[in-house]
């Protein structure tokens, strides 16, 4: 009996791997021609749509090309399909696009496509960028290399964005397709990029070298034939993959990097502190429809009473800067309308004494004498923060903001609901306090941080609403100075209203600029050389979706395997490489009964045969 | 033999019952809690606040969040028994059915061996700790502390130590992370050598519970009348032991089927620690994305399994104890 129990479940374990299916071929992706890559993949990667919100990184930037790039270190907007673009009379936008242009699988990308491209978010809602299409009016292609675009309405500004952030798809493939949101594009997609998708799994992704790119002439060619992409979920893991030399570019947010820094020579954009660019501003938000917090005198309080600096050090290591009160980034496109006088004049800074000042002065005082103030009719005044469980920088922030506030007498609890909580509070705007800093990234209008942040299309309390104004701060006239902005031409003719903003937004502080999140960046010398940096400036280094065409794409181009690749072939290498020209349809599974399984079944043996003895 | 159909029979209406029930509430508790996937899939979309508005709408619609909860329980039911479970909106637009097929042979790789080789090691120890009083006092302290050690914690330590410490296996993922699946030996030696790790962790921490239970089994069964009789019969040490051995046996088949269900827990948070592919990762960032879809496939796929195999065990138990066959066949 027990002999027959046994060998059925040695039956069952074997039957059950038997599902788990080998593959034909072997092959090691050669280890000097193989880039690995994380921090912008956080589950398996299913989705190469790039007409949907989050594709798997580098499904735009990778695979599918923008007309522009945009280098957030010099504020210039780089064409990339485009050759150049120009706006002819007061609403036509021509774009003419480069020569050659050709798709992956070699029909030439054409004015077609880019006016097909702009035709199927105008028939399709759920395309990220069809809310274009209410100031857009018609795209017209001109002849084979140039389009126009003809707007009603046009947002000079604006566009400018839109033109570095919406991929170009090939017509001739999408046209095919019904429904093209939710369509999930991982077989085989045909981009005009410089990779293709080759192979993805439960843990990776991996792309490789187009050979056949139109760019080569224009820009060379990117030196890693292979890119892996990893998931990996935990930062320490991260880092011993780094230290080891398994990973070669990280986009982590990893603790430990200042200590390990120089022992492994790890490069980081700055050999200092805060040793990362900027990406984004973290703020604390107040509910400014609740009372107190609907007081601008007492927004300005708490200002007062936060400090920053601290922030920076205690929660994120030094690894990135503290937010002075305008909240404006560190990087020339947000700096060059920066007004110093506006935030000598009105701004503020950590001082818990004016303060106390303040919130004496408005009546908030201790009269209980628990060490807390009450409301000016006597009652107990308590406040939470949230942030969502887990984000343990944030969640450190939200305790060090809960201790600087006690220090001047409002009673602050840090709360840690899940994420699905904590959005949901403060999309509905039932939180007191919540840090947050989803829309605040680098763009190259400071236009898309006000219009987040300060987004006057607000929903009421209570329904959700998915601009940045969290907290429903209300104000006519910023409205009114968000649509003049997005229509104005230059920048010259933007700046006196973003001085405007500015200055609204010192002196009614609807809410508090608190850090700089960093554009996390580690790399490895092991394997790959010549990484950007401070000394060496030359990309924007970060593989987060959307990212690609802010530089990460420029860094392929740029970086040098360590071991010489190119004309020093090693056996292993020409072997790949002649692998590689049949590449890369994925090789063929072949179900079977896999190895990993039958040696499971090989160590359950001994103990069906132990037990049998007896 | 319409004993054992009766038997059957009315196990099988249980089940049937259970997995209604079990199925319907796994629907409804993720719709209990406060916000809405669509929502929260807008979080990861970081752009303008008018085209964040354009695509709620649209993405409400078309997962059908927009009816009221009755109409979306019905069509609920009606898409399951069509063997459509939706599409996931954390990793959308991947149908929830592939994403789990291709996560379970993962679980299944290690969840199985982990269960089956734990009992029968368990019970095979626990049972020499039974009847040998040395070994016994030195195996407990071992067995207790397994047992007690939560899974994560284990794997922590395990990872500390043979990974990164003595630096023998590799802490993350199912096999290198440079390497292409296939049947050649490298890659299953790769293969193994990922999987080492997570297997133990579990193993090692199922281990202590199954030989603890027999251990105490044993030695209230060799204590009982019949083996008193059987000695004094001068029957040898083996006949006692193998006697003792079937009646022990029997609380532990039911143990291993109430267990089933606690045991993905297990599975959860090693694959965390380890970066392993599988359901448990998928299935915890389905419910912090409060992926409705996701959760109710996930769920569906534990449910069934564990009814599948105590379902086998309710038959084996009628197999191995002669005493619920009698019962059924009583009287004819």
């Amino acid at each position: 009996m027990r002999r027959i129990l046994g060998l059925l479940l040695a039956v069952l374990i074997v039957s059950s791997l038997g599902g788990f299916a080998g593959y034909a071929q072997a092959e090691e992706l050669p280890r000097n021609e193989t880039l690995y890559v994380g921090g912008g993949l956080w589950s398996p990667p299913t989705n190469f749509n790039p007409l949907n919100p989050s594709p798997v990184t580098g499904t735009v930037g990778l695979l599918y090309e923008t007309l522009f790039t945009y280098d957030p270190l010099k504020d210039q907007l780089k064409p990339w399909l485009a050759e150049e673009g120009k706006w002819i009379n007061d609403n036509t936008y021509e774009v003419k696009l480069r020569e050659d242009l050709k798709w992956q699988d070699g029909k030439p990308l054409t004015a077609e496509d880019v006016k097909f491209t702009f035709e199927i978010a105008r028939k399709h809602k759920g395309v990220f960028f069809s809310n274009i299409w209410s100031w857009l009016k018609e795209v017209k292609v001109v002849d084979d290399r140039t389009v126009d675009f003809v707007f009603s309405d046009p947002h000079y500004t604006e566009w400018n964005y839109w033109l570095y952030m919406i991929p170009i798809i090939p017509k001739h493939i999408w046209e095919k397709i019904d429904n093209p949101v939710d369509y999930a594009n991982n077989e085989n997609p045909v981009g005009s990029g410089m990779y293709k998708l080759y192979k993805t799994d439960q843990m990776r992704c991996i792309w490789v070298r187009n050979d056949n790119w139109w760019g080569i002439k224009y820009f060379g060619k990117p030196a890693p034939k292979y890119i892996v992409y990893v998931i990996v979920y935990s930062n320490n893991v991260a880092l011993t993959m780094l230290v080891k030399g398994d990973l070669d570019w990280s986009n982590f947010f990893i603790p430990g990097v200042p200590d390990v820094k120089s022992k492994y020579k790890i490069v980081t954009w700055y050999d200092k502190p805060p040793y990362h660019l900027s990406a984004n501003l973290a703020l604390l938000f107040l509910n400014d429809n609740k009372t107190p917090f609907n007081n601008p005198d007492f927004r300005r309080a708490i200002a007062y009473a936060i400090n920053p600096k601290e922030i920076a050090q205690r929660a994120s290591q030094n690894q990135v800067l503290p937010a002075d009160p305008s909240g404006l980034l560190p990087l020339p496109s947000h700096q060059k309308i920066k007004a110093e006088d506006l935030i000598k004049k009105y701004g503020w800074s950590y001082d818990p004494e004016k303060a106390n000042e303040i919130l004496d002065k408005l009546g908030y005082k201790d009269v209980n004498g628990d060490g807390f103030r009450e409301y000016p009719d006597g009652k107990p005044m308590r406040f939470t923060i949230i942030v969502p469980y887990g984000w343990t920088d944030w969640m450190e922030m939200a305790r060090i903001i809960s201790d600087q506030l006690a220090a001047v007498g409002i009673r602050v609890d840090p709360k840690f609901p899940d994420f699905g909580k904590y959005w949901d509070d403060i999309t509905k705007g039932t939180f007191d306090m919540a840090i947050n800093n989803f829309g605040s990234f680098i763009s190259i209008t400071p236009w898309t941080f006000y219009n987040w942040i300060l987004d006057p299309n607000v929903a009421p309390t209570g329904e959700p609403t998915y601009g940045g104004n969290w907290g429903r701060y209300k104000n006519p006239e910023v409205a009114e100075l968000l649509t003049e902005i997005a229509r104005t031409k230059t920048l010259e003719e933007a700046k006196p209203l973003y001085r405007k903003l500015q200055e609204i937004w010192l002196k009614e502080v609807p809410y508090i600029p608190l850090i700089y999140n960093g554009a996390w960046y580690e790399a490895s010398p092991a394997h790959w050389t010549n990484w950007p940096s401070e000394k060496n400036p030359y990309a924007y280094p970060i593989t987060w979706h959307n990212y690609w065409q802010l530089g990460g794409a420029l860094v392929l181009l740029k970086i040098k395997p360590v071991t010489a690749g190119g004309g020093a072939t090693t056996p292993a290498k020409t072997t790949e490489s002649a692998k590689g020209s049949t590449t890369p349809s994925p090789t063929s599974k072949d179900k079977g009964l896999c190895g990993p399984a039958a040696l499971v079944a090989l160590s359950l043996v001994p103990i069906v045969l132990y037990r049998r003895r007896r | 033999m319409s004993g054992i159909r009766r038997y059957l029979i009315r196990k099988t209406f249980v089940y049937v019952l259970t997995f209604f029930s079990a199925v319907t509430i796994d629907w409804l508790i993720p719709r209990l809690m406060p916000g809405n996937p669509i929502s929260i899939m807008m979080s990861r979309f970081a752009s303008l606040p008018e085209a964040s508005k354009y695509m709620y709408s649209y993405f409400m619609e078309s997962f059908g969040l927009d009816k009221p909860l009755w109409v979306q329980y019905i069509n609920f039911w009606k898409a399951v028994l069509h063997g459509d479970l939706g599409i996931s909106t954390y990793m959308y637009p991947k149908p929830v059915a592939d994403i789990i097929k291709d996560a379970l042979p993962y679980d299944i790789a290690i969840l199985l061996p982990a269960i089956t080789l734990s009992w029968i090691v368990g019970n095979w120890l626990g049972a020499i700790a039974g009847k040998n009083k040395k070994l016994d006092s030195f195996l407990m302290p071992v067995f207790y502390f397994l047992t007690a050690s939560p899974y994560f914690w284990f794997a922590i330590v395990l990872a500390y130590i043979l990974g990164a410490k003595l630096d023998l296996l590799p802490i993350s993922g199912a096999y290198s992370y440079g390497i292409m699946p296939s049947l050649s030996l490298e890659f299953i030696v790769d293969f193994l050598k990922h999987w080492i790790l997570p297997f133990l962790s579990l193993f090692l921490v199922m281990l202590g519970g199954w030989a603890i239970g027999m251990r105490n089994m044993i030695i209230y069964e060799v204590e009982a009348d019949y083996v008193r009789y059987l000695e004094a019969l001068g029957a040898s040490e083996k006949t006692l032991m193998k006697h003792a051995f079937r009646n022990a046996i029997l609380p532990q088949v039911t143990g291993l089927a109430l267990q089933l269900g606690t045991m993905v827990a297990g599975a959860l948070t090693t694959e965390i620690v380890f970066s392993y592919p599988g359901i448990g990762y998928i299935l915890m960032q389905g419910i912090l994305n409060q992926d409705y879809f996701l959760i109710q496939g996930c769920f569906l796929v534990i449910v069934i399994s564990v009814l599948v195999a105590n379902f086998i065990i309710d038959l084996l138990y009628a197999v191995i104890d002669p005493r619920v066959r009698f019962s059924f066949t009583e009287g004819e």
